[in-house]
């Protein structure tokens, strides 16, 4: 028995539909009969065709945000959705900055639990099931909803494969975003992009990540020039990007990306709970660490106990050989 | 500047965790510490206080059995005081529970002109407390702060992005949820660790928060875990020590996956 309806929080980057939100319309497809899409940008016609091709039948708009943080704006758009009727049975959103805002939010509105997390949602009679790894993944935990619906789930990226529908662009019906109140304010004053060179870490078959081990914030730069040689993207783990090496952007694991590239190359990566959340779905994975006992060395195909500052400068050499 | 920081107390990462199987919820049953995540907005508290020339850090918490050890260090670092609700009625609370006790804590701390939190804790990381915080306060909020200065009534923030960060700002009383890295946590003097042990920690029960227990733990959460597993292991491969020929073996297991 399927649902019978989902909404999916979709989210876009220049008029571009996130391939999280994608892989979300997805697999909602394949646990209700209908999916609809909730965006907030000020474009949405350049984002129906997408939704529409994965699978969403409706895209409800607040239309630009003009700066305001999603939080309130957004969670307060869908809260008066569903108390005018036409409730789905469950609202999906990615976790990301985007999704945990609005849906925090949305369960104080409606009062509803939020399941965080997800790496799975299946469907068990009439009930949605999530399934949640804990203790960097070695466990598996599934849940259900005890409350009446809409049931609130926010979903890890690269949990589902992303499939076109071969759907024709979503209906649009813009959606008022009522007063905010006292809990309006939040204002976006700039934006800031940071450059980053090389493939995306989203999309980069190898990944070359660093971490502590490297010892210093100059010795990066072997990962850089590494990455650079096998055209991959260079990652960090969450302790560098705290000590200021690296930007944000660059972190792997359970609060920055997560990624499933072909090759995973750790350096100077010890494999905390919070990377290997991030990488462990990697099809291969190369370690290097001086330290044998390194729990990065239990998910990894060729783990070489070594120095990263003698192994990556050898291994650069040999590339730049070839 | 009255500053309120959430705080958890947690069983030390260190030990690896394990779930109850009879109630399926992480064991907390050891000592607990300080979530090192929450430290970054005692710190940040501390800052800003000192900076505004004056007012006073308040810690709020939610912990079984009286729980206080991870308080204590808290408030060895600089905060004045704590409040702790401490209910065997809170076993089991969701994380929407969880932030309706937090609230209602919080409301007893007068004058509070901020409320800080971590981004996530780092044992049930849901990264919802914040926000549900705020929404049930009916507050502004700004998550993932990695830098905050005060002006007046508003708040700025540098706020980190998928790309980056903003520049944002949002009037006070606000709630803000900080990263790891917003601030370099001190470690408490011994003369703040002596101090900490006559600071005053009120401890209260959910009946005292004027909330009814059907609301929080078992009760009131609004999900159920149906099956706890095993995942599918991941199979380690072969583990060499660097004897010289690591670059060698590397180079060949990418030439074997064609990524060469």
């Amino acid at each position: 028995m399927a649902l019978s309806k989902i909404w999916v929080l979709a989210e876009a980057t220049d008029g571009k539909v996130t391939t999280t939100t994608l892989e979300l319309l997805t697999k909602a497809r394949s646990l209700a009969d209908t999916v609809e899409a909730i965006y907030s940008g000020g474009d949405a016609d350049a984002v129906v065709g997408q939704l529409g091709e994965y699978g969403a039948s409706k895209v409800y708009t607040t239309g630009d945000l003009a700066g305001a943080l999603p939080g309130v704006p957004v969670s307060g758009a869908i809260a008066a959705l569903v108390d005018g009727g036409n409730a789905p049975d469950a609202i999906i959103a990615a976790t990301s900055y985007y999704g945990r805002d609005i849906a925090g939010r949305l369960s104080v509105k409606l009062d509803r639990t939020v399941i965080t997390n997800n790496t799975d949602l299946e469907v068990d009679g009439s009930s949605l099931v999530t399934t949640e790894p804990v203790f960097g993944g070695t466990t598996d935990v599934k849940t259900t909803f005890t409350a009446a619906g809409p049931h609130l789930v926010l979903v890890r990226p690269k949990s589902f494969v992303a499939e076109s529908a071969g759907g024709g662009a979503a209906a649009v019906e813009t959606i008022a975003v009522p007063d905010g109140g006292k809990s309006a304010g939040a204002k976006v004053i700039t934006r800031h992009v940071e450059e980053r060179e090389g493939p995306s870490l989203d999309e980069a078959a190898v990944v070359v990540s660093g971490g502590r081990g490297l010892g210093e914030q100059e010795k990066y730069a072997l990962i850089e020039e590494l990455a650079k040689l096998l055209n991959a993207a260079p990652g960090a783990s969450r302790a560098i990007v705290d000590a200021g090496w690296v930007p944000y952007s660059y972190q792997v694991g359970q609060t920055g990306k997560v990624v499933k590239p072909t090759v995973y190359i750790a350096a100077g990566i010890s494999g905390a709970t919070q990377h290997m959340v991030g990488m462990k779905g990697s099809k291969n994975i190369i370690a290097i660490n001086k330290d044998a006992e390194a729990p990065i060395f239990a998910v990894s195909d060729l783990g070489i106990v070594g120095d990263v500052h003698k192994v990556l400068p050898q291994l650069i050499e040999a590339l730049k050989a070839r | 500047m009255n500053v309120v920081v959430c705080v958890k107390q947690i069983p030390d990462p260190a030990d690896p965790g394990a779930l109850d199987p009879t109630t399926k919820t992480l064991k907390r049953d050891g000592k607990l510490i300080l979530d090192e995540s929450d430290s970054y907005g005692v710190e940040m508290a501390l800052q800003l206080v000192t900076t505004a020339g004056g007012g006073e850090v308040t810690l709020v918490s939610m912990a079984p059995n009286g729980e206080v050890s991870g308080l204590r260090t808290a408030l060895a670092m600089g905060a004045a005081k704590a409040i702790l609700v401490s209910d065997d009625a809170l076993a089991g609370s969701d994380a929407l529970a969880t932030a309706k006790v937090l609230a209602k804590a919080i409301q007893r701390v007068e004058g509070a002109d901020l409320v800080l939190t971590a981004t996530e804790s780092s044992d049930g990381y849901t990264g919802t407390v914040p926000e549900q915080i705020a929404g049930l306060l009916d507050l502004p909020s700004v998550t993932f702060a990695k830098s905050i200065s005060v002006e007046g009534s508003t708040v700025k923030i540098q706020r980190q992005t998928e790309a980056g960060y903003d520049d944002v700002e949002c009037p006070l009383p606000a709630v803000v949820s900080v990263t790891a890295g917003v601030v370099e946590p001190r470690y408490p003097s011994f003369k703040g660790i002596m101090a900490a042990k006559s600071k005053p920690v009120d401890t209260l029960t959910v009946a005292d928060l004027g909330l009814d227990a059907s609301q929080v733990g078992w009760a009131g959460a609004g999900q159920q875990i149906v099956s706890i597993a095993q995942a599918p292991a991941r199979e380690a491969g072969e583990v060499f020590e660097d004897d010289g020929t690591a670059v060698e073996k590397i180079v060949a297991f990418l030439d074997d996956l064609k990524v060469l």
